[in-house]
């Protein structure tokens, strides 16, 4: 691939990275697989980062504000228990209406992740990509029919890529070598 | 599902904003008319039956770091090798064979762009097959927190 075409690309999309210091970046660190189930978590969180239980409010409320964290809570798992079938639906939607069908996608139950991404000519026509669980493939395949009856797709080329083996998978780590671990409670924060 | 009131409330009314004081779960817990422990114990026990990923941060996409999604088209007699060798970084958290002529989907995230890209590239020089890789640009679903009804 044109690593350098994609650094650019990267770079154009990218949020305001460099207005991070280095104690934010550590803060992330520290809180990326969640804070900790005890009374004063931010207490806890400062301790491993050498910083104020007040620093570390002041500092999250800063990166809640200015769009950094899009939103600070109980993150609850999408509903995959119980689904067998998982299939990767790709679409190639016009440019102007890839906001709009995005949104109506994730109005149904059955699709857990919708993204935008680039399309790769001539290699990947695609942009528009979600996620639909199902208790089988005839049933993953039934809900794509229902989204193309109800958004009017019937023109829109898609193609579904059902999922096989499992090889990993764990949570994102961006900086978590950057910062101290804090202690956990037993159990959580796999 | 059996959940009883206290955990729906606790899955649905704070996805967005928990409070950022001392005692973030005392408050929820006086908002709700519970105590604190039965807060943290119910908090504990959704995350154990894996309704709960974590009480914390969704961050904007590629405002921390860089990452993408990426496919390789592996013929199939290397694809074990190669998803491995995949595996081996510690840079990618997901990981799946799917049925298609690109059949190996995985994610990578590194710190900045650099690093990203120059992942990618070692990937490609130890594989030696050329990756296609898709970052996101918007995302249409998590940013909203789930509408949990309950019927």
């Amino acid at each position: 691939m044109d690593m350098n075409r994609f650094r650019d690309h990267l770079r154009a999309i990218r949020g305001p990275i460099g207005s991070l210091d280095r104690t934010d970046i550590a803060l992330i660190g520290a809180i990326e697989k969640g804070l900790p189930l005890t009374p004063r978590p931010y207490a806890e969180i400062a301790r491993g980062l050498g910083l104020s239980e007040q620093q570390v409010v002041d500092r999250l409320a800063a990166l809640r504000s200015q769009g950094t964290i899009k939103r600070l809570g109980v993150v609850v798992r999408h509903r995959e228990l119980g689904y067998r079938a998982n299939g990767m639906v790709v679409w190639d939607v016009p440019d102007d209406r890839v906001a709009e069908l995005g949104r109506s996608f994730s109005r149904y139950d059955f699709v857990t992740l919708c993204y935008r991404r680039p399309r790769q000519l001539p290699e990947w026509p695609y942009n528009l990509f979600c996620m639909i669980h199902g208790k089988s493939h005839d049933e993953v395949r039934a809900r794509i029919g229902q989204l193309v009856q109800e958004c009017g797709l019937q023109s829109v080329d898609h193609e579904v890529l059902f999922s096989r083996r499992r090889f990993k998978q764990c949570g994102a780590r961006y900086h978590g070598s950057d910062a101290p671990q804090p202690a956990r409670e037993a159990g959580y924060g796999t | 599902m059996d959940l009883s009131p206290l955990e729906k409330h606790l899955l649905n009314d704070f996805q967005h904003h928990l409070p950022l004081s001392t005692q973030p779960y005392a408050d929820m817990a006086a908002q709700l008319g519970v105590s604190e422990a039965e807060v943290l114990s119910a908090l504990a026990r959704l995350h154990e039956q894996g309704l709960v990923s974590r009480v914390g941060a969704v961050f904007r996409p590629h405002s921390i770091g860089a990452s993408t999604l990426a496919a390789m088209a592996v013929p199939p007699e290397r694809l074990e090798a190669v998803a491995g060798l995949i595996n081996d970084y510690p840079n990618v958290n997901h990981n799946y064979e799917r049925e298609h002529e690109y059949n190996l989907w995985f994610v990578v995230t590194a710190r900045d762009e650099d690093e990203l890209c120059a992942v990618l590239e070692d990937m490609e020089a130890r594989t030696g097959m050329p990756i296609l890789a898709l970052p996101l640009i918007e995302d249409y679903h998590i940013d909203l927190g789930f509408d949990l009804r309950w019927t």
